[in-house]
């Protein structure tokens, strides 16, 4: 029933200024993606651009928002910091030794204090799946708790890498064990804890059942408590249209608060474009051609 | 804190209609003989959208003798189409199916404006079945030596079908499919309300030359029902609807001694245990009841929850009725269309004010949208506190109206579950494996759905115990009605 | 006229052979009409992996999209029986009768098994009613892939007839063609090229069966054998396949032709038991 039902929002029609709508929502909820060995600070400077500004061309009225933020290494988050500084773009830095979060913890815990001081406003953390599927749960959750500490002020994203847990039962218990363990230190604030499908590294990454998944552990939390805990599918969302499918999801398996980049994120590098070439669509009429949006 | 200049709030779905063209004739003949001709009767009824009650074309009404005539093509056309070898009444099934998937988009289009349900449903269920359903029998009309061991299997005859209003097409594809694969010939009668779909089907049979008299349409009402149940000149009679008419009709076969089947109505269980899971569950409960409007002889209308976890089912099912989109049935995004009639409509408010009377609760929850001013409507809703004994509990009301109920153990809950005259489909909702197979055993249904529900495949039989009738439907089960042994 | 070279089907594309080599057909006139590649073992190596590897795949499709897919290469046989009646008549010595009445037995034979996709099963399967609360059924599985040697005579018909069991069960397909008459084996390629058939679900060579037939015995990855009408000395080195992994070999004899137009012997899930093994799945029952 998961797919089943996963399915029938990719079977949802969006038209017209609903549809425009919802592409610029989805333009705000992108989490711009450069995490790469190549990476080089000219690269996270493009990069950085794109996300103040995902279209220059002036043909979209109004023009599009800014994107909600920037994701990169940690030895990139000064260069980028500085990129959008003014713009209100966030920085969000991979931690905990992204991707595999196989290192001590004393070390994943300096990389979460570094980025922290470099100006990271968000934190992307891994959780330890070796642990979670040896079935030390404690150890998993206690990492999450030490990592939570070391953020401070910055947000919390908590990566399960869905692709190794493998099974819905594993998603949704991972899920549960990392609300919990990052609210355990009293009241969380509304979008202060995100939990997140996938480092991108690991295939499959972000999948429409797999984030149903989640939304309905974050659904079960706000009903229990009142918190609203954020998600974010990350991987493999490439096209407007599937952007928009998972936005209808979130519509009907929570609620209207959660469309909005407080509670909601996509990481993605490539779906930008595709959002901008829609948009292009919607307000010139023709379809746009490939050279016609910017590379970052 | 604010982030980003784009604000958040209610994001709608805007309006999206399906909106391919599709011809509709002003008036629609009989199909006999392979043509399609005026009725005798002089009789025309105008078939119209339950969503907004426009006419949409005036179709024949048979008469008794417009339906002899059917009658009499399909005996002519008997010794022709019985003596094909089965390899070639197979491909013209084949054909058929292949053309079906071909106008699949028309077809849908057209069931949803003649019956009421979403478009979603007709696109992506009804019509994708009635193809299968063709293809499947094809590939028995070769195979027939295979299906009953030990004996030699010859067709029955001349095949009277009457159907019902709530899947029109798949209902013909259910009856027709079988029937030709078997050697026999068929005189079929859509429902008043929902004729149109057969004869676009007739349409499609001229198309594949699929030879005169092999089928005949007559659409028409109780009259026309009765004049081909009532006929000497048939030598099977097959039956799906209410419990109501088919007991009338087995007294009618009784006294002529001719088989019979019959698919008849059901108020079917769907148990959910506090070991299932939840939120998998509260979809099923979801396409159980109000799938097709709940216009489903199959549907999941009595809801048994263990007490443990019924709290929480109910909020879960409030919270996920909340997304439930009513409204007009061509649009893409409808999740529940139009009550098939006025008639129907009347019938199900009827259990509406009941239920409340004998102190149940009613919860409405779906849809603060407005629904349209003309057409037949209901929105989607359910009883808590329903005791077995309430009428709601026990009868077929054919809406999108469920009946929650509690029970503390499974051996309750095959009770409760059993404690009806009907026994057409039943649900069981659980993570052991080992009760699923130990409670199916033990209910008295025809089909038992485990961790799902209202799933249909041409292979798979489909029929009920007891006052839900006899016969099945689908499978190689379902040839047997069609042949003589 | 231009002369050409019919190339392998390997996964879905048509490669030439890796080896060179090819084979010059004469019309019944004796005039050359064409050449085809002459396989070899590696050649026959690269099918199987092709095949293994589109295994699961295939198994994994609903029987009704297997029987569509049939159905579909019915359709596309169907469309071009004239030019492949010639082709058939071009080298086989019978007429064009007798090639017309091979095609339409060819197409007949993918429409019946198109059809037995979804129905084998509900002959061949059971549910075995063990004494104790357990539930106990029997379902038949895909081997995995089939080799298939066709014989000589009636040379569509004949691969047509072993092919279409295998696929239907869930099987892939590596298959050597009428050694004889190859040119139906260049047909066959052609309509699984057009038929939705995935890649490499059938894979078609063309040589001699000499050089072949004992890396089609010897290869584990090769799970059964289906053959009709070999040679003694090729029949039982196919058999003796069987001492090496276990595959399931059926080296079949049909009265030629006549056997090969015996619709309710050819037409059988008989000639899919074979091509598959049962499994019993046991299940507890309680509460």
């Amino acid at each position: 029933m998961v797919d089943e039902r996963a399915a029938s929002f990719a079977k949802r029609s969006i038209k017209t200024t609903m549809k425009g709508a919802g592409l610029r929502l989805a333009v705000s909820m992108v989490d711009l993606t450069t995490l790469e060995g190549k990476d080089t600070p000219e690269k996270v400077r493009a990069l950085c651009r794109k996300a103040v500004c995902p279209h220059e061309g002036g043909q979209i009225e109004p023009a599009l928002p800014h994107v909600a933020a920037v994701c990169v290494y940690p030895s990139m988050v000064r260069t980028a910091k500085a990129a959008v500084a003014g713009s209100g773009v966030k920085v969000a830095s991979v931690a905990t030794a992204f991707p595999s979060g196989q290192y001590p913890l004393d070390g994943r815990l300096a990389d979460v204090r570094q980025v922290v001081a470099d100006g990271a406003d968000e934190v992307d953390m891994v959780i330890n799946r070796g642990a979670f599927l040896a079935g030390r749960y404690d150890e998993v959750a206690q990492e999450i708790r030490e990592v939570k500490k070391a953020c401070g002020p910055a947000h919390l994203k908590i990566i399960l890498e869905t692709g190794e847990l493998e099974t819905y039962d594993h998603i949704r218990r991972a899920s549960d064990l990392a609300i919990e363990a990052a609210a355990v230190d009293g009241d969380l604030a509304d979008g202060e804890v995100f939990i997140k499908t996938s480092t991108g590294k690991v295939s499959p990454a972000a999948t429409m059942p797999v984030t149903l998944i989640m939304l309905e552990a974050i659904r079960d939390h706000y009903l229990a408590t009142g918190v609203r805990i954020g998600m974010k599918p990350a991987g493999g969302i490439r096209t407007a249209k599937s952007a928009l499918h998972y936005l209808m999801m979130v519509s009907e398996t929570l609620d209207e608060h959660w469309l909005s980049p407080h509670l909601f994120r996509f990481g993605a590098s490539s779906l930008v474009n595709d959002l901008v070439r829609q948009a292009l669509k919607l307000s010139t009429g023709t379809y746009a051609a490939g050279y016609d949006t910017s590379v970052s | 804190m604010t982030r980003t200049t784009e604000q958040s709030g209610k994001w709608e779905y805007a309006p999206a209609p399906e909106s391919a063209p599709i011809e509709i004739a002003d008036r629609y003949g009989l199909f006999i003989g392979g043509e399609f001709c005026d009725p005798s009767s002089g009789q025309w009824r105008s078939s119209i959208s339950p969503a907004n009650e426009q006419v949409l074309s005036d179709v024949a009404e048979a008469g008794a003798d417009d339906v002899n005539k059917a009658i009499a093509a399909a005996r002519d056309a008997l010794p022709g189409w019985a003596g094909l070898s089965g390899r070639e009444r197979g491909k013209y099934l084949f054909r058929i199916a292949r053309r079906i998937q071909e106008r699949a988009r028309e077809l849908a289009i057209l069931e949803t404006m003649d019956g009421g349900k979403p478009i979603k449903e007709s696109r992506d269920v009804d019509i994708p079945l009635v193809a299968h359903h063709f293809f499947y029998y094809a590939g028995w009309a070769d195979k027939l030596e295979y299906a009953f061991c030990g004996r030699t299997a010859s067709p029955v005859g001349v095949c009277a079908q009457i159907i019902p209003w709530n899947f029109p097409l798949l209902m013909a594809a259910w009856k027709i499919a079988p029937a030709l694969a078997c050697g026999n010939t068929v005189v079929l009668k859509p429902a008043e309300t929902t004729p149109l779909t057969a004869l676009r089907l007739a349409d499609i049979l001229q198309e594949v030359g699929l030879p005169p008299g092999v089928v005949n349409i007559v659409p028409g009402g109780p009259e026309a029902g009765a004049a081909l149940a009532g006929s000497d000149a048939i030598d099977k009679l097959a039956f799906t609807g209410s419990t109501e008419v088919g007991k009338r009709l087995a007294q009618i076969a009784a006294k002529r001694g001719i088989p019979l089947t019959l698919e008849l109505g059901g108020k079917s269980p769907n148990i959910l245990f506090d070991d299932a899971p939840i939120d998998q569950a509260v979809e099923g409960i979801i396409s159980g009841i109000y799938f097709n409007q709940g216009h489903v002889c199959c549907a999941g209308s009595r809801v048994l929850v263990q007490e443990g976890i019924a709290e929480e089912v109910v909020s879960k099912l409030e919270w996920r009725m909340k997304s439930l989109r009513v409204g007009d049935p061509l649009d893409k995004n409808t999740d529940i269309g139009a009550i098939n009639s006025a008639e129907q409509l009347a019938r199900i408010k009827h259990f509406l004010e009941v239920g409340p009377q004998e102190g149940a609760v009613l919860h409405q929850v779906a849809g603060d949208s407005e629904l349209p001013d003309r057409g037949f409507w209901c929105r989607p809703c359910f009883f808590t506190g329903v005791q077995p004994s309430h009428v709601i509990a026990r009868e077929e009301i054919f809406g999108p109206v469920l009946a929650v109920m509690t029970f503390r153990t499974p051996k309750e809950a095959v009770e409760r579950a059993n404690n009806t005259k009907y026994g057409l489909a039943a649900g069981i909702w659980t993570d052991k494996g080992a009760k699923i197979f130990n409670i199916a055993t033990k209910l008295k249904a025809g089909v038992v759905w485990c961790n799902t529900y209202n799933k249909f495949d041409p292979g798979s039989p489909f029929g009920g115990f007891k006052e839900s009738g006899f016969g099945r439907e689908g499978g190689m089960q379902g040839l047997r009605a069609y042949v003589r042994l | 006229m231009v002369l050409k070279t019919y190339k392998l089907f390997i996964n879905g594309q048509f490669p030439r052979t890796e080896s060179g080599r090819s084979i010059k057909i004469d019309g019944l006139n004796g005039q050359a009409l064409a050449h085809v590649c002459r396989a070899s073992r590696k050649d026959l190596r690269n099918a199987v992996e092709a095949a293994s590897a589109a295994q699961s795949g295939w198994a994994g499709r609903s029987a009704y999209n297997r029987g569509q897919i049939l159905y579909r290469m019915a359709e596309m046989l169907e469309a071009r029986a004239g030019e492949f009646t010639d082709v058939i008549a071009s080298t086989v010595d019978d007429g064009c009768e007798a090639a017309a009445r091979e095609v339409q037995a060819a197409i007949d034979r993918l429409v019946s098994y198109a059809g037995w996709t979804d129905k084998f099963s509900q002959m061949l399967g059971t549910h075995n009613p063990v004494a104790g609360p357990h539930y106990n059924f029997t379902v038949p599985e895909a081997i995995g892939v089939v080799g298939v040697v066709a014989p000589d005579a009636l040379p569509l018909l004949g691969l047509v007839s072993l092919i279409a069991p295998a696929l239907c069960a869930g099987n892939t397909v590596v298959a050597l063609g009428s050694e004889a008459h190859p040119l139906a084996t260049a047909i066959v390629g052609e309509v699984c090229a057009t038929s939705d058939v995935p890649a490499g679900v059938v894979n078609l060579l063309t040589g001699l069966r000499s050089e072949l037939v004992e890396h089609f015995a010897g290869h584990r990855e090769i799970g059964a054998i289906h053959a009709a009408n070999l040679p003694g000395e090729q029949a039982e080195r196919l058999r003796a396949g069987s001492a090496e992994n276990l595959k399931r070999v059926v080296v079949r004899a049909i009265a030629e032709p006549e056997g090969w137009y015996d619709e309710s012997a050819c037409h059988s899930p008989w000639w899919i038991e074979p091509l598959i093994d049962f499994k019993t799945i046991w299940h507890p029952s309680g509460i």
